[in-house]
């Protein structure tokens, strides 16, 4: 008894065992507790014997505990068999004597029941499996035979309960796994749970004819843990239970910034494109070109060297690829260095969670640095509209914390602007582009707005959107008196503006050439005011000089006259007189 | 006491054919152990006299026969001969259902 309490200084935190069953040991903040037994749950078929053979195999292979499974249901052959398919290979770990697995076989009817009787046979069974390879970890699959196969229950259950004390003696973890009982029952002896310090339930659940797994943690004595319901998958690798997201919102940011493929997109995006790690949602309706923007954006993103995973919802990978190829991107190439992959799953594949983990898989598979999904609109067939919330809030965080940039395209379903997209991510997301049908003159032509852009500068125009061969290029509509044109309208537009200034300029080069006209006629008036102004001058001057000339004659008269009074010879007598 | 352990030491080296081979499997000088050798004893003696040859096998001190054995309750009675194996779990203070796992006609 006291060796699962070690004495120790102040606050000792439970020690935990790493299952190293992907995510499980997240949930558990560690793992199951160390040295006490856990109780797996289920019913039938929901993955009981695969999770502990797992915690047994990972144990031995990954953490160096060995491990004890004691099988009540399978013999060591079919087990070793039905594991081989995740790449255990049961035989060789035996022979390492890294595992040990012991086949218990009770049958009712082969024993006869003459008195008293306890378990201790088995626990010596155990005790010298356990000592044998030195095992760390249990397993033991599924008690519930015991009761099958004998009948003094009342013993059965005393010894149970000593079983559980002795386990925890012995110092090993210890997963003990249970047949779900009848209503809300956890066992059918409603005995391993309380015994247990940590119960986890599975469940298989159809709804909607999609069958998703879901794993709960019921009871963790003396920890924290995850209390939610979270899927798990089982596949090639064996379990992976989708990690917990993180609800603190601490993650870390990036402030680098990655191009969009479409420089006019960039440049509405304050000329850099999108944050490093952020999500963005291009949605819009029908036709309007959402795949091509994420093909850019895939396109961009391989062009520099950095890998990038096409979630394709809706059309094969090909499809796309030759899609993309008649605006000018070629995938392929891509698709063949390795930098691009595609990941082609219709929605009602399987349940929305699993998607989520399936997504979760290829990222830690693959490592991109941006993925896209295209579209998430379809996800709505498989869950409701807060379902579909919850798992792309999980897979945006979880994107976030790996510093993944992600972009989403949604088809909205009506051409009113939505105030939300029908997934109502348009909260989440970090950018939205909206591209939008502009229906005028009878002709549609695409807008594209950005919506929002957290933290970056970004325009608030509205640009026409083109896809042409050359590819996909915004152009800045015309707005003026007659409203926002696009199209043919626009050009129309620039047409009616480039006639209109020919004819200005026409109009201005006569009005010049009047005007030239007009002064030549006001210069020439001018001119001949001079002239006349001249003449007059002249004339007023001639008068003047006879006037003075006059003076002077009458002078020069008057001193000639003084003279000759004055008796003087007078030889030279002036000619004048006049 | 002195009884079982003559049958300790009558097991190590009886091997001589006989009709009813029977393995009793108990843990140490457990109460259960001790009744079922007793009664055990008892039942061979008065039904098989002569005609049996029983071992009794302390599974604490041979515990890697536990699992070629396949055992899980104890005390644990195998009749190995004749016809089919049968296995008897239980103190064997059940003498009826003793004899009827050892094929025997039950007592009225």
């Amino acid at each position: 008894m006291s060796i699962t309490k070690p004495k120790k200084p102040a606050y000792p935190t439970l020690p935990k065992t790493p299952t190293g069953i992907t995510g499980l040991d997240e949930i558990t903040e560690g793992g199951l507790p160390t040295g006490r037994p856990t109780l797996i749950c289920g019913q039938a078929g929901c993955g009981k014997t695969l999770m502990s053979i797992e915690f047994i195999v990972r144990g031995a292979i990954e953490f160096n505990e060995p491990g004890v499974f004691v099988a009540f249901e399978e013999k060591s052959d079919e087990l070793a068999m039905n594991v081989a398919s995740l790449g255990f290979d049961l035989k060789k770990l035996q022979e390492d004597k890294k595992i040990r697995i012991d086949h218990v076989h009770i049958d009712r009817s082969e024993i006869e029941e003459t008195g008293e009787y306890d378990l201790e046979g088995l626990f010596i069974r155990l005790g010298y499996a356990i000592d044998s390879i030195g095992a760390k970890r249990v397993v033991l699959d599924t008690l519930e035979n015991l009761f099958s196969g004998l009948s003094n229950q009342a013993v059965l259950r005393a010894e149970i309960r000593r079983l559980f004390h002795w386990l925890k003696e012995k110092g090993v973890t210890a997963i003990i796994t249970g047949e779900r009982g009848d209503g809300n029952a956890l066992t059918r002896q409603g005995l391993e749970e309380y015994v247990s310090d940590c119960v986890i339930l599975l469940d298989h659940r159809v709804i909607n004819q999609i069958s998703t797994r879901r794993l709960r943690i019921i009871k963790y004595r003396g920890t924290v843990h995850g209390t939610n319901e979270y899927p798990f998958l089982i596949d090639e690798d064996g379990i992976s239970v989708l990690p917990v997201t993180s609800l603190k919102l601490a993650k870390q940011v990036s402030t680098d910034r990655v191009p969009t493929g479409i420089p006019a997109l960039d440049e509405m995006l304050g000329g850099k494109g999108f944050y490093r790690g952020g999500s963005t949602l291009v949605s819009g309706t029908a036709g309007t070109g959402k795949t091509s923007i994420a093909a850019y954006f895939a396109n961009e993103t391989a062009n520099r060297g950095e890998k990038c995973v096409y979630f394709a919802m809706e059309e094969s990978p090909n499809q796309i690829m030759r899609n993309m190829r008649s605006i000018g991107v070629e995938l392929k190439k891509h698709v063949d260095s390795g930098l691009l992959l595609f990941n082609a799953s219709r929605p009602n594949m399987y349940g929305l969670e699993m998607h989520l983990v399936a997504i979760h898989k290829i990222i830690k598979k693959f490592k991109p640095s941006v993925i896209i999904i295209d579209p998430i609109t379809n996800f709505i067939n498989i869950g409701s509209i807060s379902e579909v919330k919850n798992m792309l809030v999980r897979l945006i965080d979880f994107l976030q914390e790996e510093q993944i940039s992600v972009m989403f395209t949604a088809l909205s379903l009506n051409t009113i602007v939505n105030e939300q997209t029908d997934e109502g991510v348009s909260s989440l997301v970090d950018s939205w582009l909206l591209v939008r049908d502009i229906e005028y003159n009878g002709e549609r032509n695409r807008g594209l707005y950005v919506m929002k852009a957290r933290g970056m500068k970004h325009s608030n125009q509205v640009r026409e959107f083109v896809i042409s061969d050359e590819g996909l290029n915004l152009i800045e509509v015309y707005v003026g008196p007659e409203g926002v044109l696009t199209g043919s309208a626009r050009k129309q537009q620039v047409l009616l503006e480039q006639t209109g200034k020919a004819i200005h300029t026409h109009s201005i080069g006569r009005k010049d050439r009047e005007i030239a006209r007009k002064r030549k006629v006001l210069e020439a008036k001018i001119s001949s005011l001079n002239s006349e102004y001249e003449s007059v001058e002249e004339e007023l001057n001639k008068v003047y000089l006879e006037d003075e000339l006059k003076k002077e004659i009458l002078e020069k008269n008057r001193e000639e006259i003084t003279r000759i009074r004055r008796g003087a010879e007078d030889t030279n007598k002036p000619a004048g007189g006049k | 006491m002195a009884n079982q352990n003559t049958e300790f030491a009558d097991y190590e080296r009886n091997e001589e054919a006989s009709a009813y081979i029977l393995r009793l499997f108990i843990t140490g000088a457990s109460p259960n152990s001790i009744r079922a050798v007793e009664n055990i004893n008892t039942i061979c003696e008065k039904y098989l006299k002569g005609n049996y040859d029983l071992k009794i096998i302390d599974i604490h001190q041979q515990p890697e026969l536990a699992q070629g054995e396949d055992i899980v309750a104890l005390p644990l009675l195998i009749k190995k001969a004749p016809g089919t194996e049968r296995r008897m779990i239980g103190d064997m203070s059940d003498t009826n259902k003793v004899l009827r796992g050892l094929g025997l006609p039950e007592l009225n």
